[in-house]
């Protein structure tokens, strides 16, 4: 176990070296460089192009430019991004405020989630598993803008429960609850049919039904039972949810104003702004490195036959 | 220039922005509430003010977008100021500017001007900011603007290779030779070609004077700049907010009235709206799309909205005549501005907020005059196939491009169904992921067809609108344009005075009209809404942004 | 409001949920040789109303992505004006550009369907196949497979979207089928990663189990183990995600399209349409609407359908 996980985490440097250079040779294969949308219509006076050529290495080939990178990135400098503010200190700033909210909305996932899966298995077939269905429908099938955008009118503008959006720099979990809500939505669709239908399953299988012989009839004694074995791929999902959430909320953050990581990639790709994107992405290949890390642990937790030795 | 760079900023930070920036009410002044009157509100009170990520340090020669031009604007002083209400220059730390042949310039400047840290306005702090601007490895992204300053060229560094903005070897000289200090209040200016719309220009941030301070270290000044304007600069944390206080040792006759502005950044408009409605906004610059829709803004924001033409054109682009010679005809493009029926798409995509083009300047201006591009710019979809059959018709489908990142989209296809309509020619609108992938494709000549196209006058004269865009080797002709007689008539206006000069500028405007390199569409309205506790925003008609410095707190 | 990548990057995909194809044998079925489990399932299938509700619901849409002319005979560009109310002319209205949103919607139904099938699928058999591969011979195959679905997570979808589209542009006089095939390989790509990961799990879930065991100390070949017992066994979350995922991937299309990396104008699809309706949202909310309820039928359909089949095929039923 101990030697499992030195061996995954030893595995991250080279994944995490060949990412940087991946994504630093795509972003800089992009068409037009950081100064072709900077100045507008007119295109930038000559020695400020040379400027931001000189800052970006774009005039040395990508492996050139690439082990430049690198040298900086040893000593911990990640550049700085097109408004002149360290790529590390926004990093910092976005992976605090956009890291609290996703744990916010898995927390909200998982609980509503599994629990309205759990209802819906035990009840399987009845109005209960249908109301459940239907609301998960509306959740897949609405985009998420129009929850945000409805839940920001009239949960924040008319009735003013929650704030409208997020101004501050270190968010409290109430301002971030309407967000990390709506941000869970669409996942806790996935949780619950995933919770449903392993459950479901699971409480048909042989082992529930010896259970049940051997006198362990109290439903929550099964249902405990059969929803440790049918939790994997609820986990697994909820794992590679988690960096999605980091960094895809582009339209929740945007909604509510906050200061996250997707934003700040999306933007950073229409600027060509290379040095916040390789760093943001770097980050969030660490994180997913982890998180699938833990994934995997847990796999043995909740069900043993699964070693990882 | 403000205009290209203000479209940069809208095109790839708000992807709503430009869209938006651009409703606008038939011209006129459509104000809401009776708080466009007088202005003599009480002084006072505390607002917050919609803001955006200015994308350069706070420097006057550095600062060309609006987000963070309307930082700098309110920090600096220059010689002239825009009056909000008619664009006109008025006179601000100039006492007066004189010239016989508008190319040698004596500039006085009123004493007693102080900068924030206490220090006077003299002579010399409009030369060697000027100088700074200019020179080349300063890398100013509003250098451009000192171009007609005699001397201009030996501060650029020569480009080594012709083509490649290779770093240079250093620039002959650090200092504008047409640039004289002559004492504590005078300096004069010598420019390389006659020049009659200087004192217009002059009132360009990228003109502000520099504090001594600001030489010694340029960079870090930026992170709390000072100028002679009438608020300072208490913080600015940059992705959140910029706190602006007013400034007690302001001399000016410009000062403001609330005592603290702070500008909150936000990503989005729809935010910052819904923030307004809720009361935790006081002054939104731009209102966003769904608002404008079936003028919603109107209910929702009951007398505290406020809508006005600015200088600003949208206009379609056509690609060079090298990219795309099946559009090299002078009549089919004016067929196809004539099957655009300008005042229905104003109608049905921003609900009146626009004002049809009848020329390539926009009113507002100085020398603006209605009617240049004459009939071509009037729907007639008769007269239009006509053309298109004498030009022998346009195989294939006619593509109009935009940036995708803005939201171009619903009036491309309308104009592209108006096209269709009316000439039976089939017509697409083709998106381009964002903004940087356009402006590429476009300077590589990969753009094939029509793209959207827009100017924000940097200020306001119609000479803004046409040298730039449409003189032979202009910085923005993507259009390629050239016009020998279209060139010769811009420089002989530069020689001429007053009426004259204007008139020789609308002459030159009217002969765009036979090589039409573009398709004037509309001019935009700014609308901006306001909270309660407001009185007395307006408009800024030169700029289309909230004039802060008249808004009083109730 | 422009659009960005809709939190799809969670996107994965699914199997087409109506078929798990016809080897799929039942784990323990050897002791009923003369009733297959296809016609099991079959048989049970006959039996629900799901079923054939969903069934006639992908018939017509089908039908509506195949001959839009039956159901409609107004062209999807031709203009009226705008923004009108659903009438007895227009019965679901007319949209920002005066269009009616009938026609869109049933001209949208070809794209969309295109997109939603043929992305599910594909996602499904290649993150599946992935999956399975790699939870089965593990060691340095698992290593390999599973630090690429760890990069792959992580590339936003707006940075592979423009590479992928520049690398293989359309334009107006590309063949409509390959530029469908072209976005669906685009959400390939980015949407496998989280199904192989998905069946992994559930595949190192089934291995330790007894009859899997003794299939390999009978000397079953690995290809015999895992049709006949892994994927059987491990197929429920796989397709619980495609399902879901199909109506994602309906989404994605449109926001690559609205990028100029997906269809090309002026195509019509039901993300368009809503996507295009977004503005209206406060205002005219019926043009969002129509479009948003023909993609939850959809979903809805193969949700139903999918929960169907899967009841009928899982071996553990039995």
């Amino acid at each position: 176990m101990g030697k499992y996980v030195i061996r995954r985490l030893l595995q991250m440097i080279p994944v995490v070296l060949g990412t940087t250079f991946i994504i630093y040779a795509m972003v800089f294969a992009l068409p037009g460089d950081p100064t072709a949308g900077k100045c507008g219509d007119r295109g930038c006076p000559p020695a400020v192009v040379a400027e931001i050529r000189e800052q970006y290495n774009l005039d040395d080939p990508v492996p050139v430019a690439y082990v430049k990178y690198l040298g900086k990135l040893a000593t911990g400098d990640l550049g700085e991004n097109t408004y002149g503010i360290p790529v590390t200190q926004d990093l910092a700033q976005r992976y605090a405020i956009t890291g609290k909210l996703a744990l916010m909305a898995i927390a909200i996932e998982a609980v509503i989630g599994i629990l309205a899966g759990v209802l819906a298995a035990i009840r399987k077939g009845s109005f209960l598993d249908s109301l459940i269905l239907v609301s998960t429908l509306v959740v897949i099938s609405v985009p998420v803008f129009v929850i945000g955008v409805l839940a920001q009118f009239y949960f924040g503008v008319r009735l003013g429960w929650f704030p409208v959006t997020v101004t501050s720099r270190n968010p409290s979990m109430y301002q971030l609850l309407m967000p990390a809500i709506v941000l869970a939505s669409l996942s806790m669709a996935y949780v619950t049919r995933l919770t449903r239908t392993n459950l479901a399953e699971n409480l048909r299988a042989d082992y529930v039904r010896t259970a049940k012989a051997k006198g362990l009839t109290q439903r929550r004694a099964i249902g405990l039972h059969a929803l440790r074995n049918s939790m994997i791929p609820v986990v697994t999902f909820m794992g590679y949810d988690f960096g999605a959430l980091l960094g895809g909320a582009i339209v929740t953050e945007r909604i509510f104003n906050i200061q996250g990581i997707g934003g700040y990639i999306f933007q950073s790709i229409n600027h060509r702004d290379g040095f916040a994107v390789v760093g943001a992405v770097t980050a969030l290949v660490i994180v997913y490195l982890i998180v699938n890390l833990v994934v995997d642990l847990l796999y043995g937790v909740l069900d043993p036959r699964i070693s990882h030795d | 220039m403000r205009a290209k760079t203000r479209a940069a900023v809208v095109a790839s930070l708000s992807a709503t922005a430009l869209l938006t920036a651009c409703g606008g009410g038939g011209g006129g002044d459509a104000g809401g509430g009776g708080s466009t009157g007088g202005g003599q509100g009480a002084g006072g009170g505390e607002i917050v003010a919609r803001g955006c990520q200015p994308q350069n340090p706070l420097i006057g020669g550095d600062t060309g977008e609006s987000c963070g031009h309307d930082i700098v604007e309110l920090f600096t002083s220059t010689l002239y100021k825009y009056d909000p209400d008619t664009a006109e220059p008025k006179a601000d730390i100039a006492e007066s500017i004189e010239t016989t042949d508008n190319t040698n310039f004596t500039v006085k400047i009123k004493p007693g001007y102080k900068f924030q840290d206490g220090t006077e306005v003299k002579a010399k702090n409009f030369v060697d900011a000027w100088n700074y601007t200019a020179y080349a490895p300063n890398a100013q992204y509003l250098s451009y603007f000192m171009e007609p300053i005699a001397g201009f060229a030996d501060l650029q560094s020569e480009d080594p290779d012709g083509d490649g903005p290779q770093k240079g070897p250093k620039p002959k000289a650090a200092k504008m030779s047409g640039l004289k200090v002559v004492d504590d209040h005078t300096f004069t200016i010598k420019t390389t070609t006659p020049v009659s719309n200087l004192p217009v220009r002059l009132g360009y941030t990228a003109f502000a004077p520099q504090p001594d301070a600001f030489f010694k270290d340029p960079k870090t000044f930026a992170d709390k700049p000072i100028g002679a304007g009438p608020y300072q600069v208490v913080s600015y944390e940059k992705g959140r907010q910029a706190v602006l206080q007013k400034f007690s040792g302001y001399s000016g006759q410009f000062g403001g009235k609330v005592d603290k502005i702070t500008f909150r950044i936000y990503q989005d408009i729809e935010a910052a709206y819904n923030d307004l409605l809720a009361g935790n906004l006081d002054v939104a610059d731009e209102l966003p799309a769904s608002a404008l829709v079936a003028k919603k803004f109107q209910s929702d924001l009951p007398d505290r909205w406020a809508q006005k033409a600015y200088p600003a054109i949208q206009t379609i682009m056509f690609a060079p005549d090298k990219v795309s010679p099946d559009y090299a005809n002078p009549k089919i493009r004016q067929a196809i501005s004539m099957s655009i029926d300008r005042q229905k798409i104003i109608n049905d995509q921003f609900d009146g907020a626009r004002q049809p083009a009848t020329g390539w300047g926009a009113p507002g201006t100085q020398g603006y005059a209605e009617g240049l591009c004459g009939e071509f710019c009037t729907y007639n979809p008769t007269k239009a196939k006509q053309l298109l059959a004498e030009a022998g018709g346009f195989k294939g489908k006619l593509t109009i491009s935009y940036n995708a990142d803005a939201a171009h989209k619903d009036w491309v296809t309308a104009t592209c169904n108006s096209i269709r309509t009316a000439l039976g020619v089939d017509c697409v609108a083709a998106p381009v992921t964002d903004f940087a992938t356009f402006r590429d494709q476009i300077g590589g000549g990969k753009l094939k067809g029509m793209f959207r196209s827009g100017w924000i006058a940097d200020y306001p004269h119609i000479e803004n609108f046409l040298t730039p865009q449409y003189s032979t080797g202009g910085s923005s002709n993507d259009n390629k344009y050239s016009n020998p007689a279209f060139d010769k008539k811009l420089v002989e206006a530069g020689t001429l005075e007053g009426e004259a000069s204007l008139k020789a500028y609308q002459d030159a405007e009217k002969m765009l009209a036979t090589g039409m390199p573009s398709i004037p569409m509309w001019y935009y309205t700014a609308q901006i809404g306001w909270s309660e506790k407001m009185n007395n925003v307006k408009v800024n008609v030169a700029s289309g942004r909230p004039d802060l410095l008249s808004a009083t707190v109730k | 409001m422009t659009d960005t990548p809709q939190q799809s990057v969670t996107a994965t995909a699914g199997i087409e949920p109506g078929e798990p194809s016809t080897d799929v044998a039942p784990a323990r079925e050897a002791a009923a040789p003369a009733r297959s489990l296809t016609s099991d399932a079959w048989r049970q299938l006959r039996r629900k109303p799901a079923f054939w509700f969903s069934v006639v619901l992908i018939a017509l849409f089908v039908a509506m992505a195949a001959f839009p002319g039956l159901f409609t005979s107004i062209d999807p560009r031709q203009v009226f004006d705008v923004r009108q109310e659903p009438s007895a002319e227009h019965w679901f209205g007319t949209d920002g550009q005066g269009y009616d949103i009938y026609s869109r919607t049933i001209h949208g139904a070809r794209a969309s369907i295109l997109v939603g099938i043929l992305t599910t699928v594909a996602t499904t058999l290649i993150g599946g196949a992935v999956g399975i591969l790699a939870a089965y011979f593990g060691g340095w195959l698992d290593t390999i497979v599973s630090r690429i679905t760890d990069v792959f997570f992580a590339i936003p979808v707006l940075l592979g979207g423009i590479l992928f589209m520049s690398a293989f542009p359309s334009d107006q006089s590309t063949p409509y089928l390959s530029v469908v095939l072209k976005v669906v390989a685009a959400l390939t790509i980015l949407g496998w990663p989280s199904l192989a990961r998905l069946m992994r799990g559930s595949v190192l879930q089934v291995l330790p189990n007894d009859y899997i065991q003794a299939a390999r100390a009978l000397g079953a070949s690995p290809w015999r183990i895992i049709t006949k017992h892994v994927l059987p066994n491990s197929l429920a979350p796989i397709l619980v995600v495609s399902t879901i995922n199909l109506g994602v991937f309906i989404v994605a299309e449109a926001t690559l399209s609205f990028l100029g990396i997906g269809l090309v104008p002026p195509a019509v699809s039901w993300g368009v349409a809503i996507n295009e309706g977004l503005t209206f949202l406060r205002t005219f909310p019926h043009i969002p609407l129509f479009p948003s309820l023909f993609l939850s039928l959809g979903v809805l359909a193969f949700i139903m359908l999918g929960d169907a089949a899967r009841d009928a095929f899982d071996p553990k039923s039995r």
